[in-house]
């Protein structure tokens, strides 16, 4: 009884390890930075200079059955020349997309009222931080940044790990 | 007749189950609990057999691909016969289901069903709740359009401000970096094995329970539940004032049972499916609150 108790703990134990680890896949692969990368956005000259467009881009991490799902929408306002900031679309209350509004110059969520300035600063409502912002490189009249993980509000929020927010 | 009688002797002999089944159906209960405020624990079992039936029915068109499910959505509302009806069926059973498992949750409370000797059929039935619960929530995902897509967004958001451990559940709820493929195939496996899995073992638990301490009687002021003497009390009731649950008592569950699915059929049948609302698209979004 108690040899047989023994070895089949060490059989569980045995194969506990790949079951553990094929379950916590997506965590141990987010922390090998595997699903970051610096993505194109397009041409610098298709931004027109005091703007804000939205803009979208192919996630660095696509699997086969995401379709449409890997394309990730982000805010992309052109200072002017080449000083650019990229917004992650999601509100950083709840993870609602934000819309731009160029009349009154704010960001605006649907869902519960969350308002942001034209440069992604926290106006009002229950975010308590500004927009997530993407870091950004240009290259040859190219725009690119560095995406990952979707952005959520909580302490290690992926975007605050790579470059701390403006917001 | 005397052929089916002798193969079901047959049947019976190696399987030894008529006699333990007609034990259960033909258990004593009190008289007055043959009473309409009884019905509904019975109605939830019947809406979650509803609910595996449309289920499976479901599952032989639907797809769970972030990239295709909408679309077998599509094929479902338009293409398969009463595909929208069983559909709709199974989205107007949840939201029954979620009601009549509340309605049966007050009834047990204002009775007193969960004292004594039946804490733990309460218990149970406390984490049936949550599975219902959890059916609902990863039901609605299945549809994956942009409701269920955003949906997703406001869960791992909230999630992600647990502390300490916020980062690892959401990166554990949606299998990757983003809402995509890898989080509606686990969602659909939550929905599909693991959570129904996890409901029928507790329904089993839950009824047997019934079953082995007999269903409470109807309170009466000032009656109190003594652990020394409630089950002797009992088991006398039933004996003086009892009566086998089949027929006396189960014409009324099974009668409210077929008006359940009967509420349920015409509101599919006047309200249609549920969704799908647009395609899930990460810079769409219906512009309303909690969408």
């Amino acid at each position: 009884m108690k040899l047989g108790m023994l070895f089949n703990g060490l059989v569980a134990a045995t194969l506990a390890v790949p079951i553990v680890r094929f379950l916590l896949s997506s965590v141990t692969l987010g922390l090998e930075n595997v699903y970051s990368a610096w993505v194109p956005l397009g041409r610098v000259s298709e931004f027109p200079e005091g703007e804000t467009r939205l803009a979208t881009f192919r996630h660095p991490f696509v699997a086969p059955t995401d379709g449409k799902t890997a394309d990730v929408a982000c805010w992309v306002r052109r200072i002017e020349g080449e000083q650019f900031q990229v917004f992650a679309v999601n509100c950083a209350h709840l993870g609602c997309p934000v819309r731009w509004f160029p009349q009154s110059g704010l960001f605006m969520c649907p869902c519960h009222g969350g308002a942001y300035y034209r440069d992604g600063s926290r106006a009002s409502g229950p975010p308590e931080r500004g927009l997530f912002e993407y870091p950004i490189k240009i290259t040859g009249g190219t725009i690119t940044i560095h995406a990952g993980e979707l952005p959520t509000p909580g302490p290690t929020a992926a975007l605050d790990r790579v470059r701390p927010p403006c917001a | 007749m005397r052929v089916i009688a002798a193969i079901a002797g047959w049947v019976d002999h190696r399987l030894q189950l008529a006699e333990p089944i007609r034990d259960a159906a033909e258990h004593p209960v009190p008289r007055n609990t043959a009473s309409w405020w009884y019905v509904f624990g019975s109605a939830a079992l019947v809406l979650f057999c509803l609910q595996l039936v449309t289920g499976v029915l479901l599952a032989m068109v639907y797809v769970p691909s972030a990239d295709e499910a909408w679309s077998s959505l599509q094929a479902l509302n338009h293409q398969v016969a009463f595909g929208w009806f069983i559909r709709a069926m199974h989205g107007w059973g949840s939201n029954f289901m979620v009601a009549v498992v509340l309605i049966h949750m007050t009834q047990v409370f204002l009775f007193g069903a969960y004292k004594f000797p039946r804490e733990l059929t309460w218990i149970v039935g406390v984490f049936l709740l949550l599975t219902t619960l959890g059916m609902a929530f990863t039901g609605q995902i299945m549809r994956f359009d942009e409701d269920a897509y955003w949906g997703l967004g406001i869960g791992v958001s909230i999630a992600s401000r647990i502390p300490v451990a916020g980062a690892t559940i959401v990166s554990l709820m949606l299998g990757g970096p983003i809402i995509a493929g890898a989080t509606l195939s686990r969602f659909f496996t939550l929905h599909v094995f693991v959570v129904p899995g996890t409901l029928i073992a507790l329904v089993c638990l839950h009824v047997l329970m019934v079953l082995k301490l007999g269903i409470n009687e109807w309170p009466m002021p000032g009656r109190l539940v003594r652990r020394a003497t409630y089950e002797r009390e009992y088991h006398e009731l039933t004996k003086t004032d009892g009566a086998p649950f089949v027929p006396y008592a189960v014409w009324k569950d099974m009668f409210f049972a077929a008006f359940i699915l009967l509420a349920v059929g015409a509101c599919a049948w006047y309200f249609g499916p549920f969704g799908p609302t647009g395609p899930p698209r990460s810079h769409d979004h219906p512009g309303r609150p909690e969408a």
